[in-house]
């Protein structure tokens, strides 16, 4: 479990996190949603270290991960999968040495063990037989599904997605998130997901965390988000007529 | 106050490279990488410059000799002196400034802008050590060798000018070259290479590392790094050789 304890973030006067608390469960698909700008992905760089957090911590399964510094959160670190917004793999290297490598740098498994658990985090993306490609040569989805492969190279214990569906076609979007919540459930993984996409958190999200004007609007289901009477979030979850009547129609289905 | 907080950022930058190295193996791929790409693959340009360099001192130094009581050998004394002084390392070092700066400043700034950084900080990686100190130790092995080649290409291009045009023979050229030689003054240019490649690579690093935004701003990170780099060379030029020489 990821706690997220009276979390304050500021960029000069700019204050984007004010004073956020939640928590993150174990083996469930987290999500953090909200309007852009609203302070999502500076609180994802928060939990992971990207960004210093100014008051409050960070705890990793009671482990004080804000108290930490450089080399000693290193342990914690290692422990931690994220597949970025942009896939973030290293176009220098193929696909297999960009899963691998987490696995040269932090561990000291043998070449051919390192081989072993490549083939199969690419066999679990449905990716086996692409080991020599470069990311170049891949599409957008196959990049988020090497990149998927390389978060959980190192069998995380929490992973997490900002915008994974970012740039995907809805197709392509299903693919993913259905990925994420089969890795969640199967390996007992921590995931938060940082997400625009209402689909993605219709289809996949355990748990719900609304992210409003640097705060901790809402949180809970995702049954609880279609009845819920939040302003906010419904003015963000239903900004579209089409939204506004689906959630009409499942709110009926619901009665 | 932009340039004193980018000074301290640039300090502390270097004590993070040098705090803990990632693994030796690992290190050492990466070093054979970075002497391939910033040390063999500057060989080509740094022979050309070397070779016109040379021709062009000789045959200014010859035009400008037109005063009888100088002995004949004084313009293979002057190509000598001026090249290994001064020429060589200092105008190669500001070649490669441009040739190597913009490229690690590209490099590292695209790997900003694209998370790539992100991601390695975000699996325990120092991006800083691993990124950074292999392109140092590169520089600070090859950058002498490269010198070493200039200046011998330097000089043959000096004789090649003088003896193609006929302005002096071989014997006289080489008498000039050998006279009043000081094995100090090769210390110094390798002393200048050295401080003036660390300079290179750790400026353009800089600029790269600290890239905010996106293609555009890794263009501008890659001209400031180039612009930087060589400023810098030229300070700890004059610093140097007030400081060797006098």
């Amino acid at each position: 479990m990821i706690e997220v304890v009276n979390v304050n973030k500021s960029f000069g006067e700019n204050k984007v996190l004010d004073d956020i608390s939640t928590k993150f469960e174990t083996g469930k698909v987290n999500m953090i949603i909200g309007q852009s700008g609203q302070g999502k992905s500076v609180l994802a760089k928060c939990i992971v270290g990207l960004h210093e957090v100014d008051h409050g911590c960070v705890l990793y399964d009671g482990r004080n991960f804000s108290e930490l510094e450089g080399y000693d959160r290193r342990e914690i670190r290692k422990e931690i999968g994220m597949l970025f917004q942009g896939s973030a793999l290293f176009d220098s290297m193929t696909v297999e040495k960009n899963i691998m490598f987490p696995l040269s740098m932090l561990t000291n498994m043998t070449k051919k063990e390192m081989q072993i658990r490549a083939d199969f985090c690419l066999e679990r993306v449905n990716l086996s037989g692409k080991n020599k490609l470069l990311p170049s040569e891949c599409s957008g989805g196959m990049q988020k599904r090497i990149a998927i492969a390389r978060a959980i190279s190192m069998k995380p214990k929490y992973l997490f997605c900002d915008e994974p569906n970012s740039g995907l076609d809805p197709k392509t979007s299903i693919v993913i998130d259905n990925l994420i919540r089969e890795i969640t459930h199967e390996y007992g993984i921590t995931t938060v997901v940082i997400t625009h996409d209402m689909n993605s958190v219709i289809e996949i999200g355990d748990n719900i965390v609304f992210i409003h004007e640097g705060k901790n609007w809402w949180n809970g289901g995702r049954k609880d988000i279609i009845t819920t009477d939040n302003p906010e979030i419904n003015s963000f979850v239903y900004a579209s007529q089409f939204m506004k009547d689906i959630k009409v129609s499942m709110q009926e289905k619901l009665k | 106050m932009n340039v004193i907080t980018n000074i301290g950022k640039y300090f502390i930058m270097l004590g993070i490279i040098f705090s803990r190295p990632e693994k030796w193996r690992i290190f050492r791929n990466r070093l054979m990488n970075e002497i391939e790409l910033i040390g063999v693959k500057s060989l080509p340009i740094s022979f050309i410059i070397s070779i016109f360099m040379g021709g062009v001192i000789a045959l200014q130094t010859a035009a400008n000799m037109d005063n009888p009581l100088l002995p004949a050998y004084t313009v293979g004394y002057i190509t000598r002196s001026s090249t290994i002084l001064e020429f060589s390392p200092t105008i190669l070092s500001l070649i490669l400034a441009g040739k190597i700066g913009s490229n690690i400043a590209s490099e590292i700034g695209t790997m900003r802008v694209t998370e790539q950084i992100d991601a390695l900080e975000t699996m325990g990686i120092n991006s800083l050590t691993y990124l950074v100190l292999p392109k140092i130790v590169a520089s600070i092995l090859f950058f002498p060798i490269i010198l070493i080649f200039s200046i011998g290409l330097s000089l043959t291009g000096g004789w090649l000018s003088l003896v193609m045009s006929g302005l002096t023979s071989t014997e006289t050229y080489v008498l000039g070259l050998r006279s009043f030689y000081l094995d100090g003054d090769i210390v110094y240019a390798l002393i200048k290479e050295i401080v003036f490649a660390f300079v290179i690579v750790t400026t353009s690093s800089f600029y790269g590392y600290y890239t905010k935004g996106g293609a555009l701003d890794v263009g501008r990170s890659s001209t400031q790094a180039v612009v930087t780099s060589s400023i810098v060379i030229l300070i700890c030029n004059f610093f140097l050789t007030q400081m060797i020489l006098l």
